[in-house]
């Protein structure tokens, strides 16, 4: 098959969304639109408590309140509702508590739900919550990181610890480089720091919802997920019914950045409210609730250890981590660090590398992917120790980096964690980055400034980074004990009219799939990009899928399409070369017909699809349709890339930061539609500047979320965001034909590190070594407070 | 999220609604007076309130508006944060009002909240109380044994607490004019649209090269509005230079008792205040 990208260029054309029209103008499906007859609704009665035991429940006023049906508490469901699955349990002894939907006896977080109420309306609902008399004896509660992993209080009274599995990486044992002792013993320096990735809640833009219908054949859910395929298989486990009974859609939803990436309480709960009550029902959270039971992301403590030889060659990195799971195990909590573990070597050569990981129990809401899960905590901890390593041996950031990257023509490249990137070229992004962000002149700006002593100094903040993504080979994802594989599927049909409908089992949220997957399937099949309907996320339309999720859409569920359109151009041309009474070797296709090659004879394949409808005259043994299905699993991950700078002010006097100039040079291979990839990057820009510098989920010693609305978790909008200036080079991933490597993420993974080692590039010379992100500007005043009064260095 | 059940009234004049709050206080009801309602209704959904009886000022005429009365300006109670930001008589007279209205929240918010409402929310973050403060306006109550005036000095009382009573309604603010004074409201915060973190109001007069006179309200300095009384002594009659100034400012955290939060502690605020201080002075000055 010939790449079509010269004939018809839709791939690498800039269309313009075809979700958005619906979308933007409030035409859309989202879960909470949904009404069907006779819908009952649900409100949570959540406890107010972190850690506690139910000694008693009295649901007798909330019963007889005005329109509510049924109260249910966890004991009235504990035979039905199972334990809520963990589908990565990381190691073999691997600890966890049970999980119920409804907590039976012990609350572990606040926002926990331990009863629901089903009445006619939302309102009667949320009154009757209110009537809900729960007893609660509080118990000790544990929610700092450091204080839990000692044990002295425990999270859970049911564990023994609050460790739930420590898991390893040694060069040395997996024989992918040296042991890290001997290197660390013959390096020049080693830098030691501990650096915090403070806890972050996903902030999608619509509250997930959830909508039952048990009536009929079979159970249907709509949920505002981004995993309706793997919610059904999880549901159909957890709750002992039939995965043919049950029917999952997720409509339009609002966004997800991993947080929607999860088998919820809420889900279950609705799912046995419908049963129970045999009739459609309806639970959409509230902000609040949204912030506080659903899952968080990051919460590490990255001990670390670079060493390094006096021209700056690094010898080795020895990653210690202390990872915060929460009160329980999500779906993949357990996983999310062990995802950095292969990524905290980044772009680097080092031969020495030791990664352990000690998963720790606290009592707060569990925390699970969160875009980039677990790589951007990777990149912040290598990034920050390069630049610490450039302040310790007096080289320019850059030049460090440089002196230790893999060069392109190194490439394919096995690193020290085991992995093999394929291409790449961090030469050519940084050279790209370097003159677009004008280095030099910022460097001479920054030094008039602090010989100026200004009150508004200037920092230059590099990060470098590479990131594993097109999750993923179904075997390496075997041999790291997760659940499931990586494969993705999907269909092509051809209709009569010519029409072609493309089934994805990559489930979008806002990415743009309808528009790429068209622009694939156009370019392929030879037929207008409004002639292709893109179908996903309902289990019945689309049978088989593994969702969204780690930048996989394009570079798994994207060549799965193009797969499945090959096939249906192989099939089609058995019918041609029956319907021109040609000889299949004779024919080729091009621009959507079959030409006998040196002759004018041709037929489209619009002619084709109608021809195979009517069935009048197809060669023996073929079936009359023009449909396919294929299903595509990569023999390895992709790695996007890209050089990061950013330009950062920091007022002394009012310890403000702010982002004077971003620039940033991707490589995240070939593009389908560079609109979109603008998109993802500065959405992703965005999630990473707000770890940076705005967002933190902040609790109390009691265990209240104190960030419990926008008020207080501060989500950074467009007027608090720089302009930024987006470039890129690009390389072709080898792992798929197409030479896509993925670009959900990279943004965020990239830009964290770039601020805060912007930041700390501003004010390190009056003293400054470290701040906590978020790098607000009470911190940055102290941290320069600080630094006065203790002397500071110079 | 939904409040809880509350009975609703929206009477044609401020007469009407006197007897309905009086009614429901003599019933032992609780009752709440909606402006816009853009801090008592996300209150209510918390369900952290839960009047039995909401009564809506917003069909009542003569409520909302702008008058010039010769020395003052008279700003109807129901009179939304956009028209401060935007009415010709405020820019012209009071710009330190409108600056200060054009910082508050995002526009919907400002179509829907009300100048006299943000005054009676009296919120410690709030922008308006602090500019207001400074201007020495007068607070028109009407109330069941008829209508009283009350200083700005005496109305802010406490945390969420004014000098508005129970059966009280604000109904206008009288407001003396600044014309030709000197003003800047300079307010800190992480995102765009934040309350104040710290905020600093100045009012200054300048004669003969130096400064003759100046106001400077706090916002979020303490559980209400203050005056930065220090800093104004220090200031009048002090030159137009950044050194002085500075200096007059640095007595803006006197007297002061801010909170500790997340977006700083105690000490940090009172940092800011005077950094704030400076800065807003300097601004009004044109220096
Ligand atoms: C998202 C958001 C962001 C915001 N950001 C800011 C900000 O940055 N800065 C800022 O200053 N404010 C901010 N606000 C608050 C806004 O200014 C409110 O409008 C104001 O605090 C209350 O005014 P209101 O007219 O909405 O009053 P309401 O909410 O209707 O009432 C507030 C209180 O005052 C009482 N009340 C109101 N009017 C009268 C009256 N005439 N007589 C007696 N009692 C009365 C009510 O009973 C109630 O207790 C924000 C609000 C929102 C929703």
């Amino acid at each position: 098959m010939t790449a079509t990208a010269e004939t018809r260029p839709e791939v690498g054309t800039a269309r313009l969304r075809k979700e958005d029209a619906h979308l933007i103008t409030g035409r859309s499906r989202f879960t909470d639109n949904m009404v069907l007859p006779g819908m009952l609704h649900l409100a949570m009665v959540r406890s107010p408590f972190a850690h506690a035991r139910i000694t008693a429940i009295d649901v007798s006023a909330a019963k007889a309140s005005p329109g509510v049906f049924a109260v249910l508490t966890g004991a009235d469901v504990a035979g039905e509702q199972g334990s809520l699955p963990n589908a990565w349990p990381i190691t073999p002894d691997q600890k966890a508590p049970a999980h119920p939907a409804i907590a039976v006896d012990e609350v572990a977080f606040a926002g926990e739900v331990v009863a629901v109420v089903i009445a006619r309306s939302v309102a009667a609902a949320r009154d009757a919550v209110e009537l809900v008399d729960v007893d609660y004896e509080e118990l000790p509660v544990v929610m700092d990181l450091e204080e839990a992993a000692t044990d002295k209080v425990l999270a859970h009274t049911s564990l023994e610890s609050n460790k739930s599995a420590t898991w390893v990486f040694d060069s040395g044992e997996a024989g992918t480089g040296t042991a890290i002792a001997d290197a660390l013993a013959n390096s020049d320096v080693v830098v030691e720091r501990t650096l915090y990735q403070q806890r972050l809640i996903p902030a999608f833009m619509e509250p997930r919802s959830i909508v039952v219908d048990p009536t009929g054949q079979q159970i249907t859910m709509w949920s505002a997920t981004q995993i309706p395929h793997i919610l059904r298989l999880m549901l159909a486990l957890t709750l002992g019914i039939p995965e043919s009974k049950l029917r999952v859609v997720a409509p339009d939803v609002g966004g997800g950045f991993g947080g929607k990436l999860q088998v919820t309480p809420e889900e279950v709960i609705t799912l046995l409210a419908a049963r129970r009550m045999g009739k459609p029902v309806k639970y959409t959270e509230t902000r609040s609730e949204s912030l506080q039971a659903g899952h968080h992301g990051r919460a590490q403590v990255q001990r670390l250890k670079i060493g390094a030889t006096k021209d700056g060659t690094v010898t080795g990195l020895h990653v210690d981590l202390l990872a915060d799971m929460g009160a329980y195990l999500g779906l993949v909590t357990s996983g999310v660090p062990i995802l950095g573990a292969f990524m905290y070597n980044s772009i680097y050569k080092f031969p020495s590398y030791h990664f352990e990981c000690h998963n720790i129990f606290t009592n707060k809401a569990w925390t699970d992917a969160y875009r980039g899960a677990g790589r951007p905590e990777a990149t912040f901890a290598i990034e920050r120790m390069m630049d610490e390593l450039a302040v310790e041996l007096n080289m320019d950031p850059l030049e460090l980096r440089e002196k230790n990257w893999i060069k392109h023509d190194e490439f394919p490249f096995a690193t020290v964690a085991g992995l093999e990137y394929d291409t790449g070229n961090y030469e050519a992004a940084t050279a790209k980055a370097v003159e677009l962000f004008g280095y030099e002149e910022l460097r001479a700006e920054q030094k008039r400034r602090r010989d100026a002593k200004e009150k508004v100094q200037l920092g230059i903040g590099v990060s470098t980074f590479t990131e594993m993504c097109g999750l993923a080979p179904s075997r390496v994802l075997g041999s790291l004990s997760y659940g499931a594989g990586g494969w993705e599927h999907a269909q092509v049909r051809v209709l009569p009219t010519g029409n072609v409908e493309v089934v994805t089992g990559s489930s979008a949220h806002g990415q743009g799939h309808e528009t790429a997957w068209s622009q694939l399937v156009a370019d392929r099949l030879g037929v207008p990009f409004e002639n292709v309907e893109v179908l996903h996320g309902d289990t019945q339309v689309s049978q088989r899928g593994l969702d969204t999720y780690g930048s996989r859409s394009l570079s798994v569920g994207g060549m799965a399409v193009l797969a499945a359109a090959d096939k249906v151009i192989e099939k089609a041309k058995v019918i041609a070369a029956h319907l021109m009474e040609a000889s299949e070797d004779d024919l080729e296709f091009t621009n959507g017909s079959f030409t006998v090659k040196g002759t004018d004879q041709s037929t489209a394949l619009g002619e084709i699809a109608l021809a195979v409808f009517a069935a009048h005259n197809l060669p023996d043994g073929v079936e009359p349709n023009l449909d396919s299905e294929a299903t595509f699993d990569p023999v390895n991950f992709s790695f996007p890339h890209g050089t990061h700078l950013a330009a950062m002010e920091v007022d002394t006097e009012t310890g403000e930061v702010n982002v004077l100039k971003y620039v940033c040079v991707d490589d995240v291979g070939v593009v389908v539609n560079p609109m979109l990839v603008e998109g993802q990057v500065h959405g992703g820009l965005a999630q990473g500047i707000a770890q940076a510098l705005y967002e933190e989920a902040v609790y109390d010693d009691a265990g209240t979320l104190v960030t419990g609305s926008f008020v207080d978790y501060l989500v950074p909008s467009a007027p608090d965001l720089p302009h930024y200036i987006t470039d890129r080079t690009e390389t072709r991933a080898t792992s798929n034909q197409l030479g896509a490597k993925g670009v959900g993420e990279a943004g965020t993974i990239a830009s964290t590190p770039a601020i805060v080692n912007g930041i700390l590039d501003a004010v390190r010379h009056l003293g400054v070594k470290d701040i906590k992100m978020p790098c607000t500007p009470s911190r940055v005043w102290h941290a320069l407070q600080e630094a006065e009064t203790t002397g500071g260095v110079q | 999220m939904i409040p809880s059940a509350f009975d609703y009234a929206a009477p044609a004049t401020v007469e009407e609604a006197l007897g309905l709050l009086s009614k429901a206080a003599a019933d032992g009801n609780d009752v709440k007076v909606l402006a816009g309602g853009q801090s008592l209704i996300p209150v209510m959904k918390l369900r952290m309130a839960d009047p039995s009886l909401v009564v809506d000022l917003g069909r009542i005429g003569g409520l909302s508006g702008v008058t010039d009365n010769g020395n003052s300006l008279v700003i109807g109670a129901m009179t939304p944060h956009h028209v401060m930001a935007t009415d010709p008589l405020v820019a012209q007279h009071l710009p330190l009002l409108q600056q200060a209205a054009a910082t508050v929240a995002d526009p919907q918010v400002r179509h829907r909240g009300t100048f006299g409402g943000a005054l009676v929310h009296a919120d410690p973050a709030g922008d308006m109380p602090a500019p207001v403060l400074a201007t020495g306006a007068t607070f028109v109550l009407a109330g069941p044994g008829g209508e009283r005036r009350v200083d700005a000095a005496d109305f802010f009382q406490g945390y969420f607490t004014t000098a508005v009573e129970e059966g009280e309604i604000l109904t206008s603010i009288e407001v003396p004019k600044y014309t030709g004074w000197g003003s800047h409201y300079e307010k800190f915060t992480r995102v765009a649209q934040q309350w104040s973190i710290v905020a600093v109001a100045a009012l200054v007069r300048v004669e003969g090269g130096g400064i003759a006179e100046a106001r400077i309200g706090l916002t979020n300095m303490a559980s209400t509005p203050l005056r930065a009384t220090g800093v104004e002594a220090a200031l009048a009659g002090a030159p137009l230079t950044v050194e002085a100034i500075t200096a007059a400012c640095s007595h803006a955290g006197e007297g002061t008792e801010p909170a500790s939060d997340l977006n700083g502690d105690a000490g940090y605020r009172k940092h800011l205040a005077q950094v704030l201080a400076t800065r807003a002075v300097l601004a009004a000055v044109g220096l």
